[in-house]
């Protein structure tokens, strides 16, 4: 782990050396309000929670987080900077941990831009606090789910786009694994333990469950061991490009 | 104890691709190793195994005691890499660039202050430091690269291609602040740095390096220092004599007739104020002598009254040496 805060510091501000920090706070805040507001039927549903608003953000992430993630690795390697990266004393944990938390930061902060939404729905009624916050959570743990995926299909390619399309496609059988045309489908002819597995799997039912509320120390478990996990492949995929 | 020390390094990219074959050397504190060999000989590939980047298929590197693929982190620690190119983060500026290397480096506080102004004023980056990178001329870009290798006063320098593309002054500068780490070692006082860079300039060689390794095809075919490497070249204290003779001389057969000389090659002939001037290479029977046959080439014309228009000794040629390592090792 090595190394990890100097990577973290660079990343994160790297962010905000080009538009890329600007542009996708922008694109993300105006997305989700449209969402929210227009296909969510935030005002017409006369309920003050923020279901709308949080039903949208998988697939927000689908294609947003991917966009964030793309560069990660795909740029240090088309640059040559992964030549100079990776003979500082820094450790390819170090690495990999400190632009995936920078990722996160940032993807976290964009997150936290949205407050007005918080704002405005306790300016109208009384709403479950408590839902709110986990529905932060679960945003929060999606978007690091996606992002760990996107840094290996990253470290797997010099080019972003490649990056990026990998990634989307990836994160989009992750997410669907779970809902019934892909359940009704397997379960005619797979087993009753792969259809568990395969429904197990699913970013969309545990992020339902636990931005409706519902603390499952198993979805928090969950979402954290995808993250590790990918965050390892990304290490191993750095260490078979060195040999 | 050599600071670098490289045995039977070898890499391997696919089974027709052997990039690098069996390399052993090692360097000393204060030495500067100039790597040379013709483009794709392994240069680079076997300085990015030294340095950690990529991994042997078999063999070691050892930098300052410390194994590179057992301790890389140690390893890397003592040592400044400067990458082909000098790769740099294009967004970044100098002085955020330094820092960010510094941090890497667990450099923090007034440490990393004097870290960062000790790299920026050896490499004159003071000009540029605000400026992003990617905005910077390609000897600024250099000297960013240059800074950050050697920011930690390392003991161990690796550069690839330090002076590439870079203009004369340019590399005046680069080559000055190379020789001046070579002998200081910094403000860590003991001994030098152990320096190793890779160049297909020729000149670099005789102007910087205490020792020279030739690779070619992934192999070491010389290693020994620049005046050695002369030595090999069939030029080696050869004298080359332009002359004007009159029409019927026998210039060459005079010469051949001398004592201790091998050959005679006629260079080439222009036409003067005077007549034909022609260029006299003689080569001596014994070029391992000290003394050059000079003295015996003027007294024979000024003999014979031919009037010599200049006359050159040669240490001998470093791009014939070059070409003869590089090419015959093909055979």
């Amino acid at each position: 782990m090595h190394g990890w805060k100097a990577v973290l510091k660079r990343e994160f501000t790297g962010y905000f050396a080009t538009p890329v920090a600007l542009v996708f706070i922008v694109i993300f805040l105006v997305l989700s309000g449209v969402f929210t507001f227009k296909l969510g039927g935030f005002f017409q549903r006369q309920q003050a929670d923020l279901r709308p608003f949080f039903d949208f953000h998988p697939w927000l992430y689908l294609f947003l987080i991917p966009a964030v993630s793309m560069r990660l690795w795909a740029e240090e390697r088309r640059s040559g900077t992964m030549e100079l990266l990776l003979t500082l004393p820094i450790t390819p944990w170090g690495a990999v941990v400190g632009k995936f938390v920078a990722a996160w930061l940032f993807a976290g902060l964009a997150l936290a831009l949205t407050f007005p939404i918080w704002m405005t729905v306790n300016f109208l009624g009384a709403p479950d606090q408590g839902a709110i916050l986990t529905g932060y959570l679960g945003s929060f743990l999606l978007a690091g789910a996606f992002l760990a995926v996107g840094s290996v299909m990253s470290a797997a390619t010099k080019s972003q786009v490649i990056a990026f399309i990998l990634s989307v496609v990836v994160c989009l059988v992750l997410m669907l694994a779970g809902l019934p045309p892909v359940v009704d489908f397997i379960k005619d002819f797979a087993p009753v333990w792969l259809v568990d597995g395969v429904t197990g799997m699913s970013f969309l039912s545990r992020f339902d469950s636990v931005s409706r509320g519902v603390i499952d120390v198993r979805d928090i478990v969950y979402f954290v061991s995808v993250m590790g996990g990918c965050l390892l492949m990304t290490v191993m995929v750095l260490e078979g490009k060195k040999a | 104890m050599a600071l670098i020390e490289v045995s039977k390094l070898t890499k391997r990219f696919s089974d027709t691709i052997l990039a690098v074959d069996g390399v052993s050397f090692s360097v000393a504190a204060g030495e500067v190793v100039g790597f040379l060999g013709p483009n794709g000989a392994g240069k680079s590939t076997t300085m990015k195994m030294i340095t950690g980047f990529l991994t042997p298929t078999s063999g070691s590197a050892h930098v300052a005691g410390f194994d590179v693929g057992e301790e890389t982190l140690a390893a890397q620690q003592r040592m400044g890499y400067l990458p082909e190119g000098a790769p740099a983060y294009p967004d970044m500026t100098p002085e955020s660039f330094l820092k960010f290397c510094a941090g890497a480096r667990d450099l923090s506080g007034a440490a990393r202050k004097d870290a960062v102004e000790r790299a920026v004023s050896k490499t004159n980056l003071h000009g540029v430091l605000r400026q992003s990178i990617d905005t910077l001329s390609k000897g600024f870009k250099r000297r960013v690269g240059l800074a950050q290798a050697i920011m930690h006063d390392p003991q161990v320098l690796i550069m690839d291609e330090p002076t590439d593309g870079l203009d004369p002054n340019q590399k005046h500068e680069v080559r000055n602040l190379i020789k001046e780490m070579a002998r200081a070692g910094g403000e860590s006082g003991a001994g030098g740095k152990a320096i190793i860079l890779s160049t297909h300039i020729l000149e670099e060689v005789e102007a910087v390096c205490t020792r020279a390794v030739v690779i070619s095809k992934g192999r070491i075919v010389a290693d020994c220092t620049p005046a050695e490497l002369l030595a090999k070249s069939r030029y080696h204290h050869a004298v080359t004599v332009t002359l004007y003779a009159p029409a019927g001389s026998r210039v060459r057969e005079e010469m051949l007739n001398l004592g201790g000389v091998r050959n005679v090659e006629v260079a080439e002939a222009q036409q003067g104020r005077d007549g034909a001037a022609a260029s006299y290479t003689v080569f001596p029977k014994d070029a391992g002598k000290v003394t050059a046959i000079t003295p015996e080439v003027l007294g024979l014309c000024q003999q014979r009254g031919w009037r010599v228009a200049g006359v050159r000794t040669e240490e001998g040629r470093m791009d014939e040496v070059f070409r003869e390592l590089t090419s015959g090792a093909r055979t």
